[in-house]
């Protein structure tokens, strides 16, 4: 398990990082490492160029402002959790990234690379859905801005294009009344989980968001807050489950069980968003 | 007692080193000019090797079968009626029999560069179909491992004793019960250097291995050398668990490399590697009978048991230790009149199995447990009370069970009450009544074993494997200035024994602990032995470490009786002295006399001296039981099919326990081992015979959050024919977990009409059985 052999560089700017990645074969971002560095061991991805973008400050720079909070896409697990940036979210940001893999982890893996990386079972992919986040990638030509639930096409697989890095997140301040769950089911604390429920709504900005992660594709979000509770009002008992089922099978789950676990997630975090 | 003696509760001499990085395992060896090496290893289960092909430019740096042509095939026979033999060749000939099997031995300065070149090998292998499945394998194989063979079986055997009395009983349940397919994942996996040492003439192999000396001849044997041309060196080891008892393809492939190149050449496994390529363990399917009386006194067991051996016969164990054993062992510690039991040790294309923690006593202590159990409820009566009719009595004891087992010692009644008091049975059943404010079933389930340990040449001469146990020897000697040194063939690699062999020495003769050196791993430094397996160690190098010291004890008490002028009837040997009448003389001052003055020496002095090496076995040599009843309190919740242990209860008796702490350790150590096989640890097998949970984040290994802190309860039944009482007791921690878990989750799911009968209890497979028991899809 040992990497094909590769080139290193750590620029200290973007636009550096994005030259040599440019003027490279097969160059790939590094950021904390901790999907990359197994996948280079594994020679599951074999680079010509490693571009190191841990030195690059605006990377890791989080500011708050009226409606958003920046996250530069080097800000840590262990940045988030222990409160070194601001928050918008009322304590939703350290909540989740405290359940991030092992703190060993967190201390050195970064939101912009689980964004990147795109595997379904991450929790920055559902919670920055759920939260309508929005990527924000930069390249020679300038920058521009996604939703992650739309940068996010499927497993592994963003739309981020050559010549392109993803710089940050731009994350909506909720209102003060606005309510969050989140229930992940994993086979041990801190392993990959293997269903992922999500309930986000804050009435003041009328937004209402279910997502249901970990699934074999792109987090499956749902809007529609009539369909998902059935016309009633929004709690727990109230969850559509033959609509939520069959939301999931219109994205190509297709396991029964799958099915009962995902929905099982969702009205979990529901009852945490809406206690009874 | 002393505070340093049998039975204290020292700190491990080892630890000071190992917890400051200061060990030395095999990767931590440096050599100078020592190149790594990569293999290539078949990428399919099943196929015939057509051709293997590198670039020109590496072809002096990539080796293939044909250039070890010279090198004997490893087969591990066994004398048993029926077995048939398996030629495995250190690189793959002909034929490819598991995914992870060697091809090509790739060889550069750095593991790195190896890898490179091992990438641009071609392998052209036509593939055949995959036998993956064990009772497939047997009854309708879509091919052969070995064509020659005729069929999948390595060996089958068939006991029964009395068995038509059980067919007319009133209660008969049938259950077809399985363990999946592990690996073993110590923290340091194998690995070996192999360098040719021109002042010594000889082969050296530093290995991470647990039996140095058993190596060694193997390893001579495959290379065509004198035993004299061979050195083994085991340093230090990260836990072995039976993963290391073996004599690898890869060790002697780098052995002739080292001797062909001229230079050290080193071969590491990496994880990726172990999970592929060394799941080997614990795989067995058990089709299982209980007949019981209306108020469940079991009357008979009627079994067919299956174990998936692998594609070849492993050195030294061979392919049919583990199946063999299961028909003398699934009795466990239990008292009933009729019994049958046939079983296959079947070929598949997997890598070779090996004997996990606990052989095959975890799936047989899974299979009956489960059993009972449910014979239990279909009785109505408690668990515990099914069990406790047929438990032997410790008066009944030394006890001959129906497999004809000498259960030596022991009072397995009173464990199994001890753990039913101490997980509260009675307190469960009103829990259960009452319900649980999140929603989740609560259950309670038990099991209990007997562990068969050192047993020696009495048992094992009729298995005809490899390898026999005989006479264990240890050489104690004296240095100059009152030291003493204990050279060991078994070796230590999480044991604890340079501590505990130190406390059994400074039982005899008193010497302070830290002036005690174990030496343990060099086959150049310590007598010959079959090694550490089997919970052998402290039976039987423990027990020839203390005759030996008796004898430097003896031999130390004339001369300190003539030195006090006393008779030898009225002197003792303590505390590092020999104690007389009136006076006292340290060991020391006999030592530096005998080595360094012995013109003082009184007349007829012992002329072996202060070094004696002498072999020790029990008698009987039939070995020791020691046992545990593991009691277990879980939560399940139903919806999402997940599993918490809300407590868990050991009750254990190893005999003398020389070091309660280490034996809390082990036993620690073991249940955790023992929950990953109740609860994560699988290797699944596609159709295609290809390991599917190749990284960790597939294959689950409990944490400390999924461990819980047991309650350990110590009962103490000395062995009759040990020195001091002991017991082997190494296992155990890993028996029964999985059979008391099982049992706790069908305890909690009996409302439910679900009954799990695999390892491991994954959440699928529990929503899977409710739903099973519900009729809904």
């Amino acid at each position: 398990m040992k990497p094909v052999p590769f080139d290193y560089a750590r620029p200290a700017d973007v636009a550096s990082a994005l030259r040599l990645a440019g003027n490279s074969g097969t160059a790939k971002f590094i950021a904390g490492g901790q999907s990359l560095g197994p996948m280079l061991n594994l020679r599951l991805v074999q680079p010509e160029l490693l571009v190191d973008i841990t030195a690059i400050d605006d990377l890791k720079r989080a500011e708050a402002g009226k409606d958003t909070l920046f996250i530069g896409s080097c800000i840590t697990h262990a940045d988030i959790e222990d409160q070194r940036i601001p928050d918008v979210t009322n304590g939703v940001l350290p909540s989740v990234a405290a359940g991030i893999a092992y703190r060993a982890v967190r201390n050195r893996g970064t939101i912009g690379g689980s964004i990147v990386h795109a595997d379904p079972a991450a929790d920055w992919v559902s919670t920055l859905s759920a939260l309508g986040a929005r990527a924000v990638i930069q390249s020679v030509g300038g920058m521009r801005r996604l939703r992650v639930d739309e940068f996010i096409v499927g497993v592994f697989q963003t739309q981020l294009d050559d010549g392109e890095m993803l710089v940050g997140i731009e994350v909506p301040r909720n209102s003060p009344a606005s309510r969050w769950g989140y229930y992940k089911l994993s086979r041990k604390t801190g392993e990959f989980a293997h269903a992922i429920g999500v309930y986000h709504d804050d009435r003041e900005r009328n937004i209402c968001r279910a997502v249901i992660g970990a699934t074999t594709g792109v987090p499956i979000v749902i809007a529609d807050k009539m369909r998902l509770f059935g016309g009633k009002e929004p709690a727990a008992d109230a969850l559509d489950e033959p609509y939520v089922r069959q939301t999931m099978a219109a994205a190509g789950l297709a396991d029964t069980i799958d099915h009962t676990l995902r929905v099982v997630a969702l009205r979990r975090a529901v009852a945490q968003a809406i206690p009874a | 007692m002393t505070s340093q003696g049998v039975g204290a509760r020292l700190l491990r001499k080892e630890d000071d080193r190992l917890m400051r990085g200061r060990g030395q395992f095999v990767a931590d060896l440096r050599f100078a000019g020592m190149q790594d090496v990569a293999f290539v290893r078949s990428p399919v289960a099943h196929g015939r090797l057509k051709a293997i092909d590198a670039p020109e430019s590496y072809r002096k740096s990539v080796f293939s079968a044909a250039d070890l042509a010279a090198v004997k095939p490893i087969r591990a026979v066994s004398g048993l009626q029926g077995f048939k033999p398996s030629d495995q060749h250190c690189l793959a000939i002909g034929k490819v029999r598991f995914v992870g099997e060697p091809v090509a031995m790739c060889i550069a300065t750095t593991r790195a560069a190896a890898e490179d070149i091992a990438s641009t090998v071609v392998v052209n292998i036509e593939e055949l179909p995959a036998i993956h499945d064990m009772l497939a394998a047997r009854v309708s194989p879509p091919a052969l491992v070995h064509e020659h063979w005729g069929d999948n079986v390595f060996l089958e055997t068939f006991v029964s004793t009395n068995f038509e009395k059980a067919l007319n009983a009133p209660i008969k349940i049938t259950r077809q019960i399985r363990t999946s397919r592990q690996c073993m994942a110590p923290i340091e996996g194998r690995g070996a250097v192999a360098l040719w040492d021109t002042r010594l003439e000889q082969l050296t192999l530093y290995s991470a291995c647990q039996m140095p000396h058993i190596v060694r001849t193997g390893l001579a044997e495959c290379l065509g050398l004198d035993e004299g041309q061979v050195r083994v060196v085991a340093p230090d080891v990260g836990g072995g668990f039976g993963y290391k008892g073996i004599l690898l393809t890869e060790e002697v492939c780098i052995s002739w490399l080292a001797m062909r190149r001229g230079h050290p050449v080193r071969w590491i496994e990496d994880r990726h590697e172990h999970l592929t390529a060394g799941a080997n363990c614990r795989e067995h399917h058990y089709s299982i009978t209980g007949y019981a009386d209306y108020d469940g006194t079991l009357l008979g067991i009627d079994c067919e048991a299956v174990v998936d051996s692998g594609a070849y016969s492993s050195y030294p164990f061979s392919a049919c230790l583990e199946a063999a054993q299961v028909a003398s062992i699934l009795p466990g510690p239990y008292d009933f009149p009729s019994y049958r039991c046939r079983t296959w040790s079947v070929a598949t294309n997997k890598c070779p199995i090996l004997p996990y923690r606990g052989v095959a006593r975890t799936g047989v202590c899974f299979a009956l447990e489960l059993v009972l159990d449910a014979i239990a409820r279909e009785a109505g009566v408690e668990p515990h009370v099914v069990r406790s009719k047929i438990l032997v009595k410790p008066e009944q004891m030394p006890f001959t069970n129906i497999t004809k087992k000498w259960f030596d010692s022991g009072n397995y009644p009173e464990a199994l009450r001890r753990a039913v008091v101490a997980i509260d049975v009675d307190s469960v059943r009103a829990r259960q009544k009452k319900g649980e404010a999140d929603g989740r079933l609560i259950g309670v389930g038990l099991a209990i074993y007997c562990e068969q340990s050192s047993h020696g040449t009495s048992v094992y001469h009729g298995w005809g494997i490899p390898m026999v146990p005989g006479f264990e020897q240890a050489t104690a000697r004296l240095t100059p200035d009152g030291g003493l040194e204990l050279r060991v063939g078994v070796h230590s690699h999480g044991q604890g024994l340079e501590t505990t062999l130190a406390q059994v020495a400074h039982e005899i003769l008193g010497i302070d602990v830290a002036k005690i050196k174990v030496v343990h791993g060099d086959t150049a430094m310590t007598p010959y032995s079959t090694g550490t397996w089997g919970s052998r160690c402290m039976v039987m190098a423990g027990g020839a470490v203390s005759v030996a010291c008796k004898e430097i004890a003896e031999r130390a008490a004339k001369i300190g009786a003539q030195f006090l002028q006393a008779e030898v009837k009225n002197v003792v040997v303590k505390s590092g002295e020999v104690v007389g009448p009136k006076g006292s003389v340290p060991l020391s001052e006999i030592a530096r006399t005998w080595y360094l003055k012995p013109q003082n020496l009184p007349p007829g002095v012992d002329m072996g001296g202060m070094e004696a090496t002498i072999g020790y076995r029990p008698a009987p040599d039939s070995g020791t039981f020691s046992y545990a009843a593991h009691a277990a309190l879980v939560a399940v919740d139903a919806e999402v099919g997940d599993v918490e242990i809300l407590d868990y209860v050991i009750v254990e008796d190893g005999g003398k326990l020389v070091n309660p702490m280490i034996v809390d350790g082990q036993i620690f150590g073991g249940l955790a081992q023992g929950i990953g096989t109740a609860l994560y640890e699988e290797m699944p097998f596609d159709g295609a015979g290809q390991p599917l949970a190749s990284t960790f984040a597939d294959y689950m290994l409990p944490g400390p959050i999924e461990v819980p802190a047991a309650r350990v309860d110590h009962m103490e039944t000395l062995a009759p024919h040990t020195e001091f009482g002991v017991k082997g007791i190494g296992e155990g921690g890993a028996i029964a977990p999985p059979a008391a878990i099982t049992n706790a989750v069908n305890d909690a799911l009996r409302p439910l009409g679900a009954e799990m009968l695999i390892s491991p209890i994954t959440p699928r497979r529990i929503l899977e059985t409710i739903a099973a028991a519900r009729g809904t899809p």
